[in-house]
């Protein structure tokens, strides 16, 4: 029975697992932004209490201090935390992005650790051996790096349009095949054996910091974030002003009345997962192509995958939502490098980012809920409108 | 005791709108008491009031003469208050015995037993004739006898006081006949009903009494006796109403779209759900498919246009073979099509009006620069075609289509398909769920392209609408065309026939 205060039931595309998460992560992409930019913040405000709480339980003299440390660590050292931070949030930007484009599209990416493993791959060995190319080289790297990304997310994306094969599924166990492949390159082609991890990339191919050492000296900040944010921008453009994004919406929002106006569904699908892939690639490259970061061989999802998929969720699958979100990650990060100034292990950094990715996950039943009682109180005129009997 | 139920002053309001303001509805003993409103006119709202969806805000309710507070379905249950809705709820794997009994079984020690049951449904079959074969499976049955299962189910928990929601919204004009007869049955039985319905035939044949609601506000309650259809549709729709539609001769001209053969293979099984179907749609006439729900009408449609594979047959549109085009293509080469369900295919919800627009269009050179939208073009057109269609919404061409009522959003739809200019007109189920008015816009704005010179592809369920609308009519069953008639000649009767299979004959 359909009541007529009831939203109106979720039409299922007949795809199997992964459709619960799905669908409740493309709803924050589907609702309108005031109520969930609320949710946004409410689920980042209730991660950072429930983090105090614990502080408070660990340590509770320092539980105040450590608290403001994570808060405002960023702020602690100046220039050179504020570097560090949009240091930490390229990458979390990236994947971000990547999650957040695939959602538009009606796709859940949760391969984006697959991506980013294959591009950090891709780009260290270019890194690593192709010296030859001087000036060009970390540029060639980090395309390199997008390539991989874009070939391996471009593989569930096939999967998905020819033979409707989820992507979640697809997705999941590509993660694992480049986390074996990834070991298995790294020590066939680009081992250095004395530290058991991959050789450095030559200084050229490193990410060129340009005048940004200069503003915020002693970070590690280079111009990965000029390329987050034109990222951010492009996505941005793409997705708002373009006829291909309203393509990518059509199919996203409503994948039946795409086909009827004749779209071609496929293509964007696969059109999708390869930006997305794209995305998650060049994170992995900007991550590795510095000095003092090493790929190792071992048999670990790289962690910043998943991240993007909360970071995208906080950041309302918009790109400048996105964006945001993933510098806010930064710097709590950074917050969290400072409190073991406390007698605190950086880990709780980790814990409140749990807590916030979970009441993100969370504040969806808030959302639905809110939404859920917007509906009834303003929805029962559109449905009286719409006349909806008793069904 | 006069009343079984009686509702005074029921008013419930939801913000910006007052969905029922002070009605009454009395429902005597052993009577059939019809419920007419348009669509949106507070029927559901009532109904959702005394089945315990819905508290009202104020009012009262009296069953047998006490008050009552019914909080959910289940105090409405055990007050002996029972509903056929307009889409069954029934198991369609299990038997008719399980489907009667499922919720309120019988058990010795944790296992089911049917004897009781099946002795009780035998009864209350016997005694009701409702005719039904206790073992037959939901699905191998008809429409028509699975709503009979639904009433049974009713009976089973001895509910004396009955409502039925739409009843013969998918029953071919021969179940209808039969479902009028146990209607009048149970009353006779001393059952008391409550029909809802905007068919002012239907209550005419049964009911003994009628309240009209309009616009949520209680208008009269009459003796259907000595009151005519013209003064319950006006009471309904606040206006005259014309019945009939107006339209000149049709003016057939030369073929615009030959569809020789066509057959559509079910996804799903191996079943053909179109088989050799063959017409010709022609210039300056209305085309109609008629025929009952799921015979095959959507899947023809899906296949002209591209949404399913052919199995097999060639579609040729002005001469030229379609057949393996795309639906960009077809559309391209001349199709517009209204989709049989707005809010699945028509529309993107959650895309403001403007955007939903140029759903077909929006990759032409008028909507775009080099890939970008031009936001001006898609505004103006938006603009030009809320005007010439009076598509009412909040915020004009930037309101959510999501938030537009279903008239409205049809309306959005015609406009966008008739504005891109076809030759030829499909139209799936046009009126379906709309009221009185926006009917009669749709209308008119079909006959208007017709008299254009348009090829128009009528689907339609309601035998009303394909009598009214229809230059020519094609029948529809189990996938074939089983007969072609001409409007003008043909009985509803005889259509009625040729919709349930039982006649058939070729066509030319």
């Amino acid at each position: 029975m359909k009541f007529p205060w009831g939203g109106k039931r979720a039409r299922g595309n007949g795809d199997g697992g992964g459709r619960i998460v799905q669908g409740a992560l493309q709803k924050v992409a589907h609702r309108p932004a005031s109520i969930s930019a609320f949710s946004s913040i409410l689920a980042i405000v209730s991660g950072l209490l429930v983090g105090f709480v614990i502080m408070l339980i660990v340590n509770p003299g320092d539980a105040v201090p450590g608290f403001l440390t994570i808060l405002f660590g960023w702020l602690s050292e100046g220039s050179r935390s504020v570097g560090d931070m949009l240091y930490f949030g390229v990458p979390i930007v990236l994947t971000g992005l990547s999650v957040a484009f695939a959602f538009r599209t009606g796709l859940f990416n949760i391969g984006a650790t697959g991506q980013l493993t294959m591009g950090a791959f891709t780009a260290v060995y270019i890194g690593v051996n192709w010296g030859f190319l001087g000036a060009f080289h970390w540029i060639v790297a980090v395309l390199g790096g997008m390539i991989a990304g874009a070939v391996w997310g471009s593989i569930a994306g096939l999967l998905k349009a020819f033979r409707n094969v989820h992507e979640v599924v697809s997705s999941i166990m590509l993660n694992y095949i480049a986390m074996y492949m990834n070991t298995m390159l790294i020590v066939q082609l680009i081992y250095n054996r004395q530290y058991a991890r991959a050789r450095s990339p030559l200084p050229s191919a490193h990410i060129p910091t340009w005048f940004l050492r200069d503003i915020f000296p002693g970070s590690s900040v280079n111009i990965g974030i000029f390329i987050a944010i034109g990222l951010t921008i492009l996505l941005h453009i793409i997705l708002n002003r373009t006829v291909f994004g309203y393509e990518l919406k059509s199919v996203g929002f409503n994948r039946d009345a795409a086909k009827y106006a004749g779209m071609n569904a496929k293509r964007n699908i696969v059109l999708s997962m390869t930006i997305s892939g794209a995305l998650a690639g060049i994170a992995g490259a900007i991550m590795f192509l510095v000095a003092g970061r090493h790929l190792e061989p071992v048999n670990q999802l790289m962690q910043e995958g998943f991240t993007g998929i909360a970071i995208a969720l906080l950041g309302l699958s918009a790109p400048i939502g996105v964006f945001m979100a993933g510098i806010f990650y930064g710097a709590l990060e950074q917050g969290g490098y400072y409190l073991q100034l406390y007698d605190f292990m950086p880990e709780i950094i980790d814990i409140i980012i749990a807590v916030i990715i979970y009441f993100s996950a969370f504040s969806l039943f808030i959302q639905t809920y809110v939404a859920g009682y917007l509906r009834r109180k303003l929805g029962a005129e559109v449905e009286l409108q719409q006349g909806t009997e008793i069904k | 005791m006069e009343y079984v139920i009686e509702m005074e002053n029921i008013t419930k309001e939801f913000p910006g709108i007052k969905a029922n303001d002070q009605v009454d509805l009395k429902l005597k003993k052993g009577e059939i008491h019809a419920l007419l409103g348009e669509n949106g006119a507070g029927k559901s709202t009532l109904m959702s009031v005394l089945f315990g969806l819905y508290t009202p805000d104020s009012g009262t309710i009296k069953v047998q003469g006490k008050q009552v507070f019914i909080r959910n379905p289940n105090d409405a249950n055990n007050l002996g208050i029972g509903m056929v809705h307009q889409h069954f709820k029934l198991v369609h794997n299990f038997s008719v015995t399980e489907n009667i009994i499922l919720g309120h079984e019988d058990t010795t020690k944790g296992f089911l037993r049917y004897d009781n049951a099946v002795a009780k449904i035998k009864n209350l079959s016997e005694q009701y004739k409702l005719k039904v074969d206790p073992s037959a499976i939901i699905e191998n049955i008809s429409v028509g006898q699975q709503q009979r299962v639904e009433i049974l189910k009713m009976l089973y928990r001895d509910a004396d006081i009955l409502i039925f929601d739409e009843p013969t919204a998918s029953l071919t004009p021969q179940e209808i006949d039969e479902l009028m007869k146990i209607l009048r049955n149970l009353a006779e039985e001393g059952k008391s009903i409550i029909l809802i319905t905007h068919k002012l035939t239907e209550i005419q044949q049964v009911a003994d009494r009628c309240t009209i609601l309009r616009k949520g506000k209680y208008i009269d309650t009459v003796e259907v006796a000595g009151t005519s259809n013209e003064e319950l549709a006006e009471k309904m729709v606040g206006r005259k109403v014309v019945f009939d539609i107006e339209k000149a001769p049709a003016k057939p001209g030369d073929t615009v779209l030959k569809v020789e053969d066509l057959c559509v293979r079910s996804q799903h099984s191996n079943t053909e759900l179109v088989r050799d179907v063959s017409f010709e749609a022609k210039r300056g006439e209305i085309l109609c498919v008629a025929g009952i729900e799921g015979n095959g009408q959507s899947e023809l449609i899906y296949g002209l246009v591209g949404l399913a594979p052919l199995s097999k047959g060639r579609i040729l549109l002005h001469g030229s073979d379609v057949t393996q085009s795309s639906t960009r293509n077809r559309s391209l080469a001349g199709i517009s099509h209204i989709p049989e369900d707005r809010q699945r295919h028509g529309l993107v919800l959650d895309f403001s009006l403007e955007y939903n627009l140029i759903l077909n269009s929006y990759f032409e050179k008028t909507y775009q620069r080099q890939g970008f939208l031009d936001f001006k073009a898609i505004r103006t057109h938006a603009e030009a075609l809320i005007r010439q269609y009076d598509i009412r919404s909040s915020h004009g061409p930037l309101s959510l289509a999501r938030s537009m009522s279903g008239g409205n959003q049809q309306k959005a739809i015609l406009g966008r398909e008739i504005d891109r200019g076809s030759e030829l007109l499909i139209a799936v189920q046009p009126t379906r769920g709309l009221d009185v008015g926006a009917i009669e816009f749709i209308h008119k704005q079909i006959i208007a392209e017709r008299d254009r010179g348009k090829a128009v592809l009528l689907v339609s369920l309601e035998l009303d609408e394909v009598m009214g609308l229809s230059d020519r009519i094609l029948v529809m069953y189990g996938g074939e065309l089983v007969g072609e008639f001409d409007p003008e000649t043909v009985t509803e009767n005889e259509l009625g026939l040729y919709m349930s299979g039982a006649r058939k004959r070729g066509v030319a």
